[in-house]
């Protein structure tokens, strides 16, 4: 079979993202923010706690919880989105907490919560993985004692290449089978925990992205530590 | 045997996740952990080395309750067997009758007539539990109900910088300006005093707040404080 895609769009290469831009403590009120842009994605990210859960019948004696809520902006797209939460801003949420759990050591709240806001101002592909990247760093900013931090970034198979960090207008190629892959990963021990996909791929393919974006997460992680370290250099 | 490495320096700024050491040679203390023969920061912070033990002083996050530190608290619900206390945490705080007063407080008596809901009371901790449950006291040298004055929030870990060396600082700031001034571990303080007066103090310390990682920053107060009150100021350190 011929393949058609040789080249991406923007003229990257298959393995490269796009320009990245990270900051640490970008609210004031919150206790915790970051701020995380990849090529034209921006997510702002803010934590608030730990502090007393309400509804008090959620509280848990063993552990604190993690909560979190993804909005993308109204004017963040193309189209306007709706305000308000929406079948996939609840998907988002849940997988953002869920890609952000098992690094937090939330034992060392109990009975407490943790509230983590993704504001999402500018979305062109990839804002959860912005969004978990921008969420880990509020985490750190908040002094919330964690594992280690959690590296988030986009694969895509569009027509059996493998490309890192898909962005919008690769997303919507047509003619071709194109696949999203959205992974998040710990990066000191490699856990993977954000893994979904969205089109078609083979599943070599599939296994093949996950190594491929090992790279960019390591850079990632990387310019995450800098944005953290940058604030405190005073 | 592995190789033993520092792999970073006393006083560096850690992030979660960075290797500090490797090798059995060092000890994980407060804010690092161990992960087979690594040792890993678990959270932001300074690091510090003492002797073989390496540690992380937290450089931001909400206030965490420990005993014996003093802290203003603020009245937000009166129960049957005392009040109830926010002390600017995840964790409310309790301050049981028989620790409210010096004179018996009688069962059924009306409890408004010692602290009312919203009055902000000088308390020391008397009790922290596994599950964070906190016991205050309001019995003690220098605790008591807050009248007057002004109640400003500051970071918690910016608390020691504003209180100084022995002091120093604080020393410094109501000497200048004549307030009384009560800085509680949790980041709640007191001012009181002249009204312009206390907006002089409110700005020394958010400007040490602003700037607690500056070296010389005594100099840059005291200079502030000089020109704002216009009086000639010495910094003392009580021996």
């Amino acid at each position: 079979m011929m393949t058609k895609f040789t080249k991406r769009p923007d003229g990257r290469k298959f393995e490269d993202t796009r320009p990245i831009e990270a900051k640490a403590g970008v609210i004031s009120k919150a206790d915790g923010s970051a701020f995380f842009k990849i090529g034209k994605t921006s997510a702002y990210a803010a934590v608030y706690g730990p502090r007393e859960l309400h509804p008090r019948h959620r509280q848990d004696p063993k552990t604190g919880i993690l909560r979190c809520n993804y909005n993308m902006m109204p004017f963040s797209g193309e189209e306007r989105v709706r305000p308000g939460p929406s079948r996939r801003s609840k998907e988002i949420s849940m997988v953002t907490e869920k890609a952000l759990q098992p690094v937090v050591n939330l034992e060392d709240y109990p009975n407490a919560v943790v509230d983590v806001f993704v504001e999402l101002t500018e979305t062109d592909a990839g804002s959860r993985c912005a969004g978990i990247c921008a969420a880990s760093m509020a985490l750190a900013d908040a002094g919330i004692t964690m594992k280690d931090m959690v590296t988030s970034v986009s694969a895509g198979v569009i027509d059996h290449n493998i490309v890192v960090d898909i962005d919008g207008e690769e997303e919507h190629i047509e003619d071709v089978d194109v696949a999203d892959i959205p992974i998040a990963m710990i990066p000191s021990t490699e856990e993977i925990t954000l893994l979904q996909m969205d089109g078609k791929a083979k599943k070599e393919e599939l296994l093949k992205a996950i190594e491929a974006v090992k790279p960019a997460l390591k850079k990632i992680a990387e310019i995450q530590r800098k944005a953290l370290k940058e604030k405190y250099k005073g | 045997m592995t190789d033993e490495k520092l792999l970073v320096k006393d006083k560096d700024i850690v992030i979660p996740g960075e290797v500090l050491a490797s090798g059995m040679n060092y000890l994980p203390g407060h804010g690092t952990y161990r992960d087979d023969k690594k040792i890993i920061a678990n959270r932001l912070g300074l690091l510090t080395i003492d002797g073989k033990v390496l540690k992380t002083v937290p450089l931001a996050g909400r206030y965490m309750p420990k005993r014996n530190d003093v802290i203003i608290g603020k009245v937000i619900d009166i129960l049957m067997s005392g009040w109830k206390l926010d002390i600017n945490s995840a964790y409310p705080a309790m301050l049981p009758l028989k620790d409210a007063s010096f004179s018996y407080i009688a069962k059924g008596a009306d409890l408004t007539k010692y602290f009312e809901l919203d009055d902000y009371v000088v308390l020391k901790i008397t009790n922290v539990t596994s599950q964070n449950l906190v016991d205050v006291t309001c019995k003690g040298p220098g605790l008591h109900k807050i009248r007057g004055g002004r109640i400003i929030h500051v970071n918690t870990h910016k608390v020691p910088r504003i209180i100084g060396k022995k002091g120093s600082m604080v020393s410094l700031i109501k000497g200048a300006t004549d307030c009384k001034v009560i800085v509680g571990q949790n980041g709640t303080t007191w001012v009181s005093g002249e009204p312009h007066m206390e907006i002089i103090t409110v700005n020394a310390i958010k400007m040490i707040e602003e700037k607690a990682h500056v070296s010389g920053l005594t100099e840059s107060v005291k200079a502030y404080l000089e020109k704002a009150t216009g009086k000639k100021l010495e910094v003392k350190i009580k021996e």
